[in-house]
């Protein structure tokens, strides 16, 4: 299955390789044109209908993950974070280190020997390591080298009702929603694009959008939820199975109203469930999109993730077919013609 | 030149907070339409007004937009919440009167706190006069965006208003644009959208024209009220060139040309090393290869509160020192 592919692919933010190569060997046979830029963006144009307005669809590749930085002289390996990881989830976590996969599992001080104030708060990234199962510095250097990349060992499963747990659903889950859009939607033209180095800063996003130069662009994002019952409800970002969540407003971006409004019409009059972001925390490739050269008007629509940058993020299989749904509609409309008055 | 308080009154009054600038922009474009050679409206909604000449494209920018509230949530009881759009105070905004595009006037009040320094903007909600949720969503939407609500007020010295940040700036632009005659070069008037979430019109505007220079036209800060802290701007004591914000160091030539223009024809300046903040010449002055720019500032007190003060004198100033400069080669 697609998303399980994608999801235990490892693909850190500078590393997306294996997982641009699954999406190429996806699509290429479903798409007109296909490159891969110089930072490592997959840019590729499905020809169809000519629409006045150019539209781009992005979801990025890369997922947060550690990085190798010293092994100590009994073998134990250093690590620092790629991305915003949370440090209190790393404790007792299976990782896979490098192109060879070695497995190890990140170690620390047991409870036991903790002294209270130790107990109290989370333990720093300082002193935490991975245990590979060596001795010697000598014996790990065979495994792995300073430099090299780490992902969460963390395997799709499927469980409850509809529900998925998987690692790097932010933003696999953006990614298998567009390579279904590239294999299903025929006669529309538009810009697929895989993009790099999101996590660490959007930085893929404009080198692509440079290269692309949009009018109009959709990023396809895993996004935060948290919906636990004992929060105010303006405390709650999105909601597992209330649909896909559209974007109003984050770090990076205020985005359209006028496309904005428009997606939620299209999601309204084909009865698909929709839900806004509540938040404006964080940012996506949209930020850097929407100022690219001339400027272009941008939407965002996520799927709700749960524990987002984390080895088990949870998503609804739900969530995700409406999101696909709303995803079809939106370029069935844009077929049509004049998709959105009010951009020069 | 008289200063025209009902041309700032309008602007102060017009709706147009980062990412909703077409009220502004309309009425801005009203102002110059009569004046200038072509008006356009870029993708992101920045106004961009010309009036041709042969020289180099000057760039003249002055932000639009105006920090404001967006909703997030309508609760059972019609009570809402939202996120701040631009540098938003919780402390300044409890209990201000806040007015929506549509015309809906709210409250902010907040949830009972035993410690009101950890006042955040989470903790407080806005009141619009409604009895449930349902009468809540016929008037507003989550997503819609309100403003403090505008008043303007004046002695015969100072105006005292809201979202004089930037609406001054727009003002100075307008009256050039209204009484500039013998201009050298090829002027681009930009009211620019989205200058309060990270310059972001700034940006796509300046890519499009392409300028040779770029001037900003905004606010500053002032360091002349109790106790502020050392800088050495003040309310009364003309324009204010810009030295250096957080995001600019401006072009040494192109300043002191700015400098020299403010002697030679008697306009009172100060300079101003502003140790925080930024402006649209941030984003301008690195587009594509390369942009020099400078900024002329206008001294405010108490800015991104509901009650911003200038004086009328440096205001004029400021209109001064960017007629002669425009009428200079700019020859950097």
């Amino acid at each position: 299955m697609l998303l399980k592919k994608l999801t235990e692919a490892s693909g850190v933010s500078g590393h997306e390789r294996e997982v641009r190569n699954i999406i190429i060997d996806e699509i290429k046979d479903y798409v007109d044109d296909l490159k891969v830029d110089k930072l490592g963006n997959l840019i590729v144009f499905k020809k169809g209908k000519e629409n006045p307005k150019k539209l781009m669809i992005t979801a990025h590749m890369d997922e947060v993950g550690l990085m190798v930085i010293d092994i100590d002289d009994k073998g134990y390996i250093k690590f620092t974070t790629v991305g915003g990881i949370d440090k209190r989830i790393l404790i007792s976590k299976p990782v896979l280190i490098g192109d060879k996969k070695v497995p190890g599992v990140i170690g620390s001080k047991p409870m036991h020997l903790q002294k209270k104030e130790e107990r109290d708060r989370a333990i720093e990234i300082d002193s935490l390591y991975i245990d590979i199962g060596v001795d010697s510095k000598e014996e790990a250097l065979k495994f792995v080298n300073i430099g090299d990349y780490i992902s969460f060992d963390s395997k799709y499963t499927e469980f409850g009702d509809n529900l998925i747990k998987a690692k790097a659903l932010d933003n696999r889950v953006g990614c298998s929603l567009l390579i279904e859009l590239i294999k299903e939607i025929e006669d529309v033209s538009f810009y697929g694009v895989f993009t790099v180095m999101e996590e660490i800063g959007l930085k893929g996003a404009g080198p692509a959008a440079y290269n692309v130069d949009p009018d109009i662009c959709i990023v396809l994002e895993g996004t935060l939820c948290y919906d636990v019952p004992q929060i105010d409800t303006h405390l709650i970002p999105t909601r597992l199975n209330n649909g896909p969540a559209i974007s109003l407003i984050d770090r990076t971006t205020i985005f359209n109203k006028t496309l904005r409004e428009k997606i939620a019409e299209i999601a309204r009059s084909n009865g698909i469930p929709y839900q806004y972001r509540k938040s404006s925390m964080g940012g996506n490739d949209s930020g850097k999109i929407h100022v690219t050269k001339e400027g272009s008007i941008t939407a965002t629509i996520s799927v709700p993730c749960r524990n987002i940058h984390s080895p088990t993020s949870v998503m609804s299989k739900k969530d995700y077919e409406n999101t696909l749904r709303l995803l079809k509609a939106i370029l069935n409309e844009y077929k049509k013609g004049e998709f959105i008055s009010g951009i020069q | 030149m008289e200063f025209n308080s009902k041309l700032l009154k309008e602007l102060v009054t017009t709706y147009g907070p980062s990412g909703n600038e077409t009220n502004i922009c309309n009425y801005i474009k009203e102002q110059i339409k009569n004046y200038v050679d072509e008006i356009t409206v870029d993708n992101l909604g920045n106004l961009i007004a010309r009036k041709k000449g042969n020289g180099k494209k000057i760039m003249i920018a002055a932000h639009m937009d105006q920090i404001g509230l967006m909703i997030t949530d309508i609760d059972e009881n019609g009570f809402l919440r939202f996120t701040n759009i631009g540098g938003v105070s919780p402390f300044v905004s409890l209990n201000q009167h806040v007015i929506f595009e549509n015309g809906v006037l709210g409250i902010i009040a907040m949830e009972p706190m035993d410690d009101i320094s950890k006042l955040k903007l989470s903790n407080l909600f806005i009141d619009i006069g409604v009895k449930n949720k349902k009468e809540a969503e016929s008037l507003v939407n989550i997503g819609d965006v309100c403003v403090y609500l505008p008043h303007y007020n004046e002695n015969e010295n100072t105006v005292f208003t809201s979202a004089l940040d930037d609406r001054i700036g727009c003002y100075v632009a307008i009256e050039t644009i209204k009484n500039i005659k013998n201009y050298k070069n090829d002027l681009y008037f930009v009211f620019t959208v989205q200058e309060e979430v990270g310059l972001r019109g700034a940006k796509t505007s300046a890519y499009k024209i392409n300028p040779d220079i770029c001037i900003a036209l905004d606010v500053t800060g002032s360091g002349d009220t109790p106790k502020a802290k050392t800088f050495a701007v003040g309310l009364h004591k003309g324009t204010a060139i810009k030295v250096k914000d957080n995001s600019i160091l401006t072009h040494p030539k192109l300043r002191n040309i700015m400098i020299n223009v403010a002697k030679e024809n008697n306009i009172a300046y100060q300079l101003e090393v502003l140790e925080y903040g930024g402006t649209d010449s941030g984003a301008v002055h690195l587009t594509r290869e390369g942009v020099p720019s400078g900024v002329i500032s206008i001294p405010t007190r108490y800015v991104h509160s509901t009650t911003e003060m200038v004086s009328k004198k440096d205001v004029l100033d400021s209109i001064k020192l960017l007629v002669k400069l425009l009428e200079n080669d700019l020859d950097i």
